[in-house]
């Protein structure tokens, strides 16, 4: 964080983050993560604040030591690097807290997925088709990383239309990988891209021997 | 790091003076998911404010991410301190559904029937 001015007195509220602070109900007895990532600009954080019940909060993440080694965007001096996080919360049943991770997918910020993608259900991928190699790195490193994931397209006003065949084979996708188009402004869509994935990994797992 | 019941004089240090540099430590990270509560046990008075402002701001249930972002800490030093006030049993966590529980079906159709009712 770049604040680091605030003091250290315990009703100090200086330095937090404005947003109101909306407690998990205490029925709730877990949680459970799924990954938005995709490029800068794809629509990551406007997705995780429709779907979102709290106000899209932003935190950052920690590479690993031996990631910040190989990122050469990072002075060989630093150790540790950090990459900026939104996330949002869905309560499902009552029981349950879906959080949702933003997770940027330049080559550079992919060491940052490690920890993050540690015990994730899955991840939706999402691309514009206006400059879909920018998605490349991301469904790769989900593809190295083994993170079950779905494609959803979220369409752009001026979007071209592109035939599903096409954009398989452009993001070279297998069979079975879901790949819906989304609007992230709209509630709707972006909880349909949603239960596209979950209902892809449902399969998988039924399917799984 | 300042011992017990000594308090520094600055208004603020670098985040890792606060852990004593333990973040990315050999324990393992509380997992950015992972719900966390103040048990509500009495915290001792040489606590420092670090640890008293987090364990104040989890009087209800929070993701250590969002604890984090709320209290504008970066997630790593949170991490740290929400572990050693979960050992002195100062915070109570709920832990995540993690990787080990990625194949449960009953977790996943939760998910979906819970994202279904959304729409």
């Amino acid at each position: 964080m770049a604040d680091t001015d605030d003091t250290t007195e315990p009703g100090d509220m200086d330095g937090m983050d404005d947003s109101p602070v909306m407690y998990v109900q205490p029925s709730v007895s877990g949680a459970a993560k799924i990954l938005v990532v995709g490029p800068m600009g794809v629509g990551k954080t406007t997705l995780i604040g429709t779907v979102s019940e709290i106000t899209p909060l932003s935190t950052e993440a920690t590479m690993s030591r031996a990631g910040a080694r190989l990122d050469t965007v990072v002075s060989p001096s630093k150790t540790t690097t950090t990459v900026a996080l939104d996330f949002g919360r869905i309560t499902l049943g009552g029981e349950l807290v879906l959080y949702l991770f933003g997770t940027p997918g330049q080559q550079r910020f992919l060491p940052a997925w490690k920890d993050l993608a540690r015990g994730a259900l899955g991840a939706l991928a999402l691309v514009d088709t206006r400059d879909l190699e920018a998605s490349f790195d991301a469904i790769g490193h989900l593809e190295d990383l083994d993170v079950p994931f779905s494609v959803a397209v979220n369409s752009f006003p001026d979007s071209a239309l592109h035939n599903e065949e096409d954009l398989r084979s452009a993001l070279d996708l297998l069979p079975h990988t879901p790949l819906v188009i989304c609007d992230a402004r709209e509630h709707k869509s972006s909880v349909q891209a949603l239960i596209s994935l979950v209902s892809h990994l449902i399969e998988t797992v039924a399917e799984a021997p | 790091m300042t011992g017990p019941g000594e308090e520094r004089t600055t208004a603020a240090v670098r985040p890792y003076v606060i852990t004593g540099g333990r973040a990315g430590s050999s324990r393992e990270a509380l997992p950015l998911e992972t719900l966390v509560m103040a048990s509500g046990s009495t915290l001792p008075p040489t606590l420092q404010p670090e640890y008293r402002r987090i364990a104040h701001f989890c009087r209800g249930l929070l993701s250590v991410a969002e604890v984090a972002a709320h209290l504008g800490q970066p997630p790593a030093v949170v991490q740290v301190l929400l572990a050693d006030l979960i050992d002195w049993g100062h915070v109570v966590a709920r832990p995540p559904i993690r990787a080990a529980e990625r194949a449960d079906l009953d977790l996943l159709r939760k998910v979906l029937n819970g994202l279904e009712s959304k729409l």
